[in-house]
């Protein structure tokens, strides 16, 4: 009973606020209900079982992406209205993705009710999540994670090319040359005569 | 309803004992509620409110605002937090491998290893290209 109040509050609140993401007129308020939908759908991970991808959830997804999301939509220099006069311009391709995902929830969806369903919660009720996942992590899914492991490193080398540029002029500092520096070549005494000055 | 239902009866009871587990996190999440809830009432109530428009209009310090707030950013900022996200996922993949580092084989740990050497290339090259650099 209460598994079944907690699921259907988290399902309708990350359904509403997935809606709003869409429906808000405010770019930002389309972002904090991205975080909404975030959340609720950590709540229902945590309600199959699955503390670990709920924890990670709200770490990655809240704690870094929609910032980064926040960051872009409240400090980019970006004409709002401008951006929606051209909308219809992207209809097709924004319906072909939309008709792709439709397409791939019902393949899930046919699973669940025809193939075997597979459940997340641990089947020996003393593992922790955190230690089913590295019983199979590396052994079992050794490819797929290693492969994860390159993504990071294209995504990596893909934003340090695409958003660094060289500065010229700037003085950078060499904390190499910094710390070698000695007392011989940093510093010179000069005994002034009075009255006399420098040079 | 339909995931508990599915479920077996001992599945059910391992279910709701997990959840009982989570119930320090809801009080949290409660206290967090009441508190956020007052600071917006209550200064609603009791606070003092005379507002004119020069009280109530943007202003920069003094002086009114030059500009919209919207404005070019470098994308350094950008760069900076994408870097995070990216080691910030790493650091994710390897929860795992911290807890069940005793039963691992070694296949297992070298899989590891080549993961962050993967990644370690990665920051070497961010590294050496100056990307990690403000100025």
């Amino acid at each position: 009973m209460l598994i079944a109040i907690t699921f259907y509050l988290m399902a309708f609140t990350a359904v509403a606020a997935a809606f709003m993401v869409v429906a808000s007129r405010n770019p930002v308020h389309s972002v904090m209900y991205l975080i909404l939908t975030f959340f609720s759908a950590a709540g229902l991970f945590i309600l199959m079982g699955a503390e670990f991808i709920a924890l990670l959830l709200v770490m990655v997804y809240v704690g870094a992406v929609a910032v980064l999301f926040l960051f872009v939509v409240m400090m980019l220099d970006v004409d709002f209205v401008e951006l929606k006069q051209g909308f219809l311009q992207y209809i097709g391709i924004g319906a072909t993705v939309a008709l792709i995902l439709l397409a791939e929830m019902i393949m899930v969806g046919a699973v669940y009710f025809t193939g075997e369903s597979k459940t997340v919660v641990p089947t020996d009720p003393n593992t922790t999540n955190l230690e089913a996942f590295g019983q199979v992590l590396y052994t079992d899914y050794a490819g797929a994670f290693e492969a994860a492991g390159l993504i990071l490193l294209v995504a990596l080398i893909g934003a340090v090319v695409l958003t660094l540029r060289e500065r010229k002029g700037v003085r950078t500092q060499n904390a190499a040359k910094q710390m070698s520096r000695t007392r011989e070549d940093g510093v010179e005494l000069i005994d002034i005569e009075p009255g006399q000055g420098l040079g | 309803m339909r995931t508990s239902l599915s479920l077996p009866i001992f599945v059910c009871e391992f279910m709701t004992n997990f959840l009982i587990g989570y119930l320090p996190v809801v009080i949290l999440f409660g206290i967090a509620l009441v508190l956020s809830l007052l600071f917006l009432l209550v200064p609603a109530v009791i606070a003092p409110k005379d507002p004119d428009f020069e009280k109530v209009s943007t202003y920069e310090c003094g002086f009114n605002a030059f500009d919209d707030s919207r404005m070019k950013f470098d994308v350094r900022f950008y760069l900076v937090a994408i870097l995070f996200i990216i080691f910030d996922i790493e650091v994710a993949f390897l929860f795992p491998y911290a807890v069940s580092l005793e039963s691992m084989t070694w296949g297992a740990w070298l899989i590891v290893m080549i993961f962050l050497a993967e990644l370690a290339a990665g920051l070497a090259y961010a590294w050496k290209i100056g990307a990690l650099d403000w100025e």
